[in-house]
């Protein structure tokens, strides 16, 4: 009988069993969001995570044996980042439409966002490795984990700044853009997507479509223009 | 399906190649991106097999993170001194950032819509 016992659980701890856990704690997440009416305080992800520190503090699982049964999933962050270039494709029209004010709207925003966290974080004692992860906080989470790895970052930092980023912006977009006297929608909407990614711009969607599109199109963009400028500037740094 | 995963990951190994070959600092995933608007743009639009797949993943984007994001369980004992320093800067930076970004679009667009309407105004003129 202990035999029968010691193979169920060998087999329980197959290669499969955190990765079906992660699906189903993340499939809870977004029921949970539903119910909550979409809002960005229920992000499916931080509530996901949490549910998943709970399973692994209550089984005694460390990250490390985890991530080796979960880093299918891990691994399809590649593929999907190449997928966004799909919805980027789609915004091309706008492109040529908003060229000059994108342009300059993007080079402002992404520039603005890196530097403010680093410096405010330099100057409030982060320490160095923080300072890395941090600086791509403000690009969707595929891409940022690839700026961070390159600069020296932790992925697991950044993945976690950048969805705080993302909430943050949620919250405040409406009521900053108020506040500062911006009613442009086009306007709104790319600096949500170029501030906020995509938590940012889901909200923002509800709002007007025109945001919506402005705010996708922000974070592809962002994406690849950060990419390039942010490796580049740490290593003139160095 | 299938045919859609051969582009995707296609895209990717070639963006791989491409920053080991050329040694640019960008990832391979995101010179994939710009491969595959590339690749769409001489094609003229996605298949529908790039379609499925490209939707299927971009639909499970979220679920992505959650491994990655789990990982900061491992960080906080050692970032417990500095979490009011992280939640300041990303606050601030987040709100600096917007405010940055929209003030700068609108400028441009009014300083386009008016030299336009200026060059319609000496059109008519003429």
């Amino acid at each position: 009988m202990e035999r029968v016992h010691h193979l169920w659980l060998t087999d329980a701890a197959e290669p499969a069993s955190w990765l079906l856990v992660t699906v189903g704690a993340f499939l809870v997440a977004e029921r949970l969001q539903r119910l909550g009416r979409g809002s960005p305080l229920l992000n499916p992800i931080p509530v996901a995570v949490l549910l998943l520190a709970g399973c692994l503090a209550l089984t005694g699982t460390d990250y490390a044996t985890y991530l080796s049964q979960a880093q299918f999933i891990y691994f399809l962050l590649g593929p999907a980042t190449v997928a966004l270039g799909l919805p980027l494709y789609r915004q091309r029209a706008r492109i040529r439409q908003h060229g000059p004010e994108i342009a300059a709207a993007l080079l402002a925003g992404s520039v603005t966002a890196a530097a403010s966290a680093v410096g405010l974080a330099w100057a409030l004692g982060a320490t160095p490795e923080v300072l890395r992860s941090m600086a791509p906080k403000s690009v969707t989470t595929a891409v940022a984990i690839g700026i961070s790895e390159q600069i020296g970052g932790i992925a697991s930092l950044t993945a976690v700044f950048v969805i705080f980023t993302g909430i943050c912006g949620a919250m405040l977009s409406e009521r900053l853009f108020d506040w500062i006297g911006v009613r442009d929608w086009a306007a709104r909407g790319l600096a949500t997507g170029v501030s906020a990614h995509a938590i940012g711009t889901a909200a923002i969607l509800k709002r007007n479509e025109l945001a919506g599109a402005l705010g996708g199109l922000a974070i592809g963009l962002n994406g690849l223009l950060t990419a390039v400028w942010l490796p580049a500037a740490v290593s003139l740094l160095h | 399906m299938l045919e859609g995963c051969f582009t995707v990951l296609v895209c990717l190994a070639a963006g791989e190649t491409l920053r080991r070959v050329t040694g640019v600092p960008v990832s391979g995933p995101v010179i994939g991106m710009a491969l595959m608007v590339a690749l769409l743009t001489v094609r003229g639009g996605p298949s529908a097999a790039v379609e499925q797949t490209c939707g299927v993943l971009l639909r499970w984007l979220p679920l992505l993170f959650v491994p990655a994001g789990l990982g900061i369980v491992q960080y906080l004992g050692a970032l417990q001194h500095q979490l009011a320093a992280i939640g300041a800067a990303l606050v601030v930076s987040t709100a600096l950032a917007m405010a940055v970004s929209a003030w700068t679009m609108q400028a441009v667009m009014r300083w386009r819509m008016t030299r336009e309407g200026a060059e319609s105004q000496s059109m008519a003129r003429e």
